[in-house]
């Protein structure tokens, strides 16, 4: 069964209005479980508003999705996180500053669960997220009870990605996850996402905007245009795409140049 | 001027101050925690006060009354809510409307604007007669003390909880709440359902202290739980980070404002203006981390580079 399907998705904004916009239109998409798939596209493509149908922001206006084939397009965001990792552009998004590391987890480790009246932090639980943090290689696991606040871009951004897989999410959402932080600290973030896919196996949809990376990581890559996508490339292909091919491929059949003032080409 | 008549205030200051001290944790819990403004707070304190005093006056238990009261607050602060999340409207809005159908609801419940209750035909509580020449058990400074060690003793608890920890986030961020499987419509009226059922206990502790209830005595109590939370910061903020330390400083705080009141009543200003005094006082305070932020800003966009961004 698909971990993900999306059926025909169309989303409109300010409907009615001057300002209104199709960012997606009849959009379908099918994931095999352990997909990890890279998305790439111009600005205002609809790669965001595609990740956000899926974690359920806003209602669709036609459509459906389906997470290991049971139907969410009902459910409120709050409700469809129990399936969902997510971790956002802006690392001050994805972690509540005021709240210590230790909480965070703590927090993201009942993701989908019932919240009652048990303890938050419990001592069983610690030496879990010690090791889990230890193994960002960050340091972190020493500065448990400090604030988030407090923590680098990066720092907050490697946190959160262990926020989103500390449970196995059926489907893990990465929009631009490393856009915000210098190089070598994207590197490094990158690799982490990498290396946590691949232990869990987890089904992935990874937007960025460096092409390179798009290349490099996962097995499936898709290219958006327009609220829709004009490409998809699998296994052996995949591997053989350099940057050129795919900015031909782009160009060929969307019948424009790929514009995306923050894409990396190289 | 004499010093010791300002000292014979301060037992009724500390009294009025633990009392609005319990308002004021109410506050802390919408305004710090939920980081919403409700002004809910200036009704639903005076519906505690309302529904206390008329149950009392018509021979209902002590302990009820003051349950009977809590729920209340906890109504008002469900309709907040509600006209929050349901219907979209923005939190200060939605707070301002419900204090304004309170003012409606709060003079039919006492039937006109203002009933008192005497502490010599009623078994009261807490009053303004048991400062002294009562044994310790029974005076109120003792007995709203006691009532504060335990709501911030709960209190301390609930927020450690799983469902607690989760009202903190809401309140911290939204966003990653929902992305984390939380609630936050949901948890925000209960929210500011506790506030104000809190807010509307101190009301009708307030009432049985003053020995009335009137439908004014609500008016800017906002500015006054605002000021008690902000005072507590300013002293205790450094050193107090854990949860029930900030409830104890914010009851401290609220202690502290009133004996401030007290002395600046002592010292011949006209009363007439003791709450805009409140209100500059509060404005002042809520300003100076905004300007303290954009001086260091300033002052390091100059000084060091300028980070250009990715
Ligand atoms: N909440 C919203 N309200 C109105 N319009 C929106 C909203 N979100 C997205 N849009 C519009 O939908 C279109 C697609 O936006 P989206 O954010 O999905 O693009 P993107 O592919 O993520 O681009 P980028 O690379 O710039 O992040 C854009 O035209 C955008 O302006
Ligand atoms: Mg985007």
């Amino acid at each position: 069964m698909p971990a993900l399907d999306l059926l025909q998705i169309t989303k409109t904004f300010n409907r009615g209005t001057v300002n209104e916009k199709r960012a997606l239109e009849n959009l379908s998409l099918s994931l095999n479980p352990g997909d990890f798939v890279t998305v790439i596209g111009g600005n205002g493509a609809g790669k965001s508003t595609m990740l956000n149908a899926i974690a359920g922001i806003w209602p669709l206006d036609s459509g459906s999705v389906l997470l290991s084939g049971k139907d969410v397009t009902a459910l409120p965001e709050y409700k469809r996180a129990a399936y969902l990792g997510r971790v956002f552009q802006d690392p001050m998004l994805g972690t509540a500053a005021g709240m210590s590391i230790l909480e965070n987890l703590a927090l993201a480790a009942r993701r989908g669960k019932r919240r009652g009246l048990a303890w938050e932090i419990k001592k069983s639980e610690q030496a879990r997220y010690q090791e889990l943090l230890a193994s960002l290689n960050l340091g972190l696991e020493n500065r448990m009870t400090s604030k988030v606040g407090l923590l680098s871009g990066g720092q907050r951004q490697a946190v959160t990605l262990l926020m989103a897989i500390i449970q196995k999410p059926e489907l893990l959402l990465l929009d631009e996850h490393t856009a915000a932080l210098d190089p070598k600290t994207a590197a490094t973030v990158l690799e982490l996402t990498d290396k946590f896919v691949k232990e869990k196996n987890l089904t992935t949809l990874m937007v960025t905007h460096n092409m390179q990376n798009a290349i490099d990581y996962g097995n499936r890559l898709i290219m958006m245009n327009n609220g829709k996508i004009i490409l998809d490339i699998y296994g052996e292909e995949k591997k053989k795409l350099t940057v050129e091919t795919l900015l031909h491929k782009f160009e060929e059949i969307s019948g424009s140049e790929f514009a995306n003032d923050r894409a990396l080409l190289s | 001027m004499n010093i010791l008549s300002l000292l014979g205030t301060m037992p009724g200051a500390i009294a009025q101050g633990l009392i609005w001290g319990i308002m004021a944790i109410g506050v802390f819990l919408t305004y710090k925690i939920l980081d919403i403004a409700d002004l809910t707070v200036d009704g639903s304190i005076c519906t505690g006060g309302a529904v206390c005093v008329m149950l009392l006056l018509n021979g209902c238990p002590l302990w009820l009354s003051l349950l009977t009261a809590l729920l209340a607050g906890m109504l008002a602060g469900l309709v907040t809510g509600l006209f929050h999340t349901l219907m979209g409207i923005p939190a200060l809005l939605a707070g301002i409307l419900t204090q304004l159908s309170l003012y409606s609801i709060n003079l039919k419940i006492m039937g006109k604007a203002n009933q008192s209750i005497n502490v010599r035909m009623h078994d009261l509580l807490v009053s303004m007669q048991f400062l002294k020449g009562v044994p310790f058990y029974k005076n109120s400074i003792f007995v709203v003390f006691l009532f504060i060690a335990v709501i911030i003793g709960l209190l301390y608890w609930f927020f450690g909880t799983e469902w607690g920890s989760a009202i903190r986030a809401t309140g911290n961020n939204p966003a990653m709440s929902r992305a984390q499987g939380i609630n936050t419509n949901f948890n925000k009226v209960i929210g500011l359902m506790l506030s104000n059922g809190l807010v509307a206990l101190s009301g009708a502790l307030l009432a049985q202290y003053q020995g009335f209830a009137d439908v004014s005595m609500g008016r800017g109590a906002i500015v006054i739980g605002l000021a008690a939370v902000i005072i507590g910061e300013a002293v205790f903020g450094r050193f107090f980070t854990q949860m029930y330390m900030k409830l104890i400083s914010v009851a401290v705080g609220s202690v502290i404002y009133y004996i401030v009141y007290q002395t600046v009543i002592w010292c011949g200003i006209d009363t007439d203006l003791l709450k805009m005094l409140s209100a500059i006082v509060v404005a002042v305070f809520l300003g100076v981390p905004f300007w303290k932020k954009k001086l260091s800003e300033k002052y390091s966009a100059k000084g060091g580079k300028k980070n250009a961004g990715a």
